[in-house]
């Protein structure tokens, strides 16, 4: 294969899938720029070993190169993501608002609370339930397409699903007791 | 069923991952179980909480250009530049010095028929020009300028609008909500432009009439959006989305047998 149509191969299939690469990053380091390094460098070693790339599920494929890549940069990088993190939540208001379009204000205010709870909880639930809950919530990924991107059984997968909402449920009722 | 096998399945149910029988007796432990029906009912209020309030955060336009420059070089296209030049003046010009003449005619015609190869094909320009809109369109966030689920509204937008009538196909039930429709300017003529999505990707569904007799549905890509277009009923319609080849072909399909149903009726 010459370099020519690697590239076009490797555009049609892996290319598209740069929003499901991007979230999944962002949802696993919480920084942006953090994300976009990791993809930066999923990406790479995805056209690198594209060859290995026999025309299967492209999102899966790239999926769980991106989460490779961020596993070993979050061994390498294990006390300074915790001081982004910090860093991140003093900055995370302007990422709010641009989800909101609503015009009421009264609305908003409700809807940003919410909003920003939900989005706290997510932070504090741990990576391994996390990671399952926005391929399935976030990315629509069946048991076993998301089997294949961890690498675990479907069984697990639908237990870390389970365990992963009720944990969800618990973080949110004590955050909202907390708030009044 | 007893309980423990059933709250050992239920995110499963939640997610629809159970098979129609497993479902089935499950079902049938659930209607008895209020313990069950509790979690139930958390696990589905969690996962749509997740699914309609959280970001989907997508990777900004800047960034998907960076990392499309950042990809290896296509080293292909630079050698078919380099070697009229280097191959031709070398072997030719310096061995037999007085060959200048045959040189350059060789030459010319080499580049001509470079020249000829570059030049896009109108399909060629047709798809730039299309994909360019799609890109155009998601970058200002401008998709549509009628906003509506409703087939029945987007369809008598058009009217006074266009010079033809474009089929407005209604696909909610087969996962494709209709988001709205606008106008765009493309090959010198005013066309529809449909606006689909499917989860987080938005497809763009451009129609416009066709002389040409009907023909298959056929997939492209351009620079990393998938492209599927096809002639029939005297309309040709161009689909381009970031979405996964299958599931845009899935699209396409829906969409023309909708529009054939609709004729026959």
């Amino acid at each position: 294969m010459n370099d020519s149509t690697k590239k076009q191969r490797f555009q049609a299939a892996v290319m598209p899938h740069i929003n499901s690469a991007f979230n999944l990053a962002r949802w696993l380091t919480h920084g942006h720029a953090d994300a976009e390094d990791i993809v930066q460098e999923a990406y790479l070693r995805a056209f690198k070993f594209f060859d290995g790339f026999h025309g299967e599920d492209g999102r899966v494929w790239l999926l769980c190169i991106v989460r490779n890549t961020f596993y070993t940069w979050y061994q390498q990088n294990k006390v300074q993501s915790q001081h982004t993190q910090f860093e991140e939540e003093l900055h995370s208001s302007n990422e709010e608002s641009d989800i909101l379009d609503d015009a009421n204000p009264e609305r908003i205010l409700i809807q940003k609370d919410s909003q920003r709870l939900l989005q706290q909880a997510m932070r504090e639930l741990p990576i391994e339930f996390r990671e399952v809950m926005v391929m399935r919530e976030l990315e629509d990924l069946s048991y076993k397409q998301i089997a294949e991107i961890i690498q675990i059984p479907m069984g697990t997968v639908m237990s870390r699903l389970g365990r992963g909402r009720k944990q969800l449920a618990a973080i949110l009722a004590v955050n909202n007791g907390g708030a009044k | 069923m007893n309980h423990e096998e059933a709250l050992i399945l239920l995110p499963a149910y939640v997610d629809k991952e159970l098979s129609l029988s497993e479902a089935v007796n499950f079902e049938r432990h659930l209607n008895s179980c209020d313990e069950c029906q509790r979690e139930y009912n958390e696990q589905i209020h969690v996962s749509a909480l997740i699914k309609n309030n959280t970001k989907y955060f997508e990777a900004t336009p800047q960034f998907t250009k960076r990392l499309e420059a950042d990809l290896p070089a296509d080293r292909t296209k630079a050698t078919q530049q380099k070697s009229p030049n280097s191959f031709w003046n070398l072997n030719w010009v310096n061995t037999w010095g007085s060959g200048g003449v045959i040189t350059a005619s060789l030459l010319a015609i080499v580049w001509s028929t470079s020249l000829f190869l570059a030049t896009p094909s109108a399909q060629d320009k047709l798809t730039e020009e299309l994909v360019s809109s799609h890109v155009r369109a998601l970058e200002v966030d401008h998709l549509s300028d009628v906003i509506s689920t409703d087939q029945h509204t987007v369809k008598p937008w058009f009217n006074g609008k266009l010079d033809f009538s474009p089929p407005v196909i209604e696909l909610a039930s087969t996962g494709f909500p209709i988001e709205g429709g606008r106008i765009d300017y493309i090959d010198g003529r005013t066309i529809a432009v449909i606006v689909y999505r499917h989860n987080k990707h938005p497809i763009n569904l451009y129609i416009w009439p066709s002389t040409n007799k009907d023909s298959d549905i056929q997939r492209t890509t351009r620079n990393g959006y998938n492209i599927v277009n096809w002639t029939g009923e005297g309309m040709n319609y161009w689909a381009i989305s970031d979405l996964d080849t299958g599931k845009l072909q899935e699209f396409a399909k829906s969409v023309r047998l909708e529009v054939n149903s609709n004729q026959r009726s």
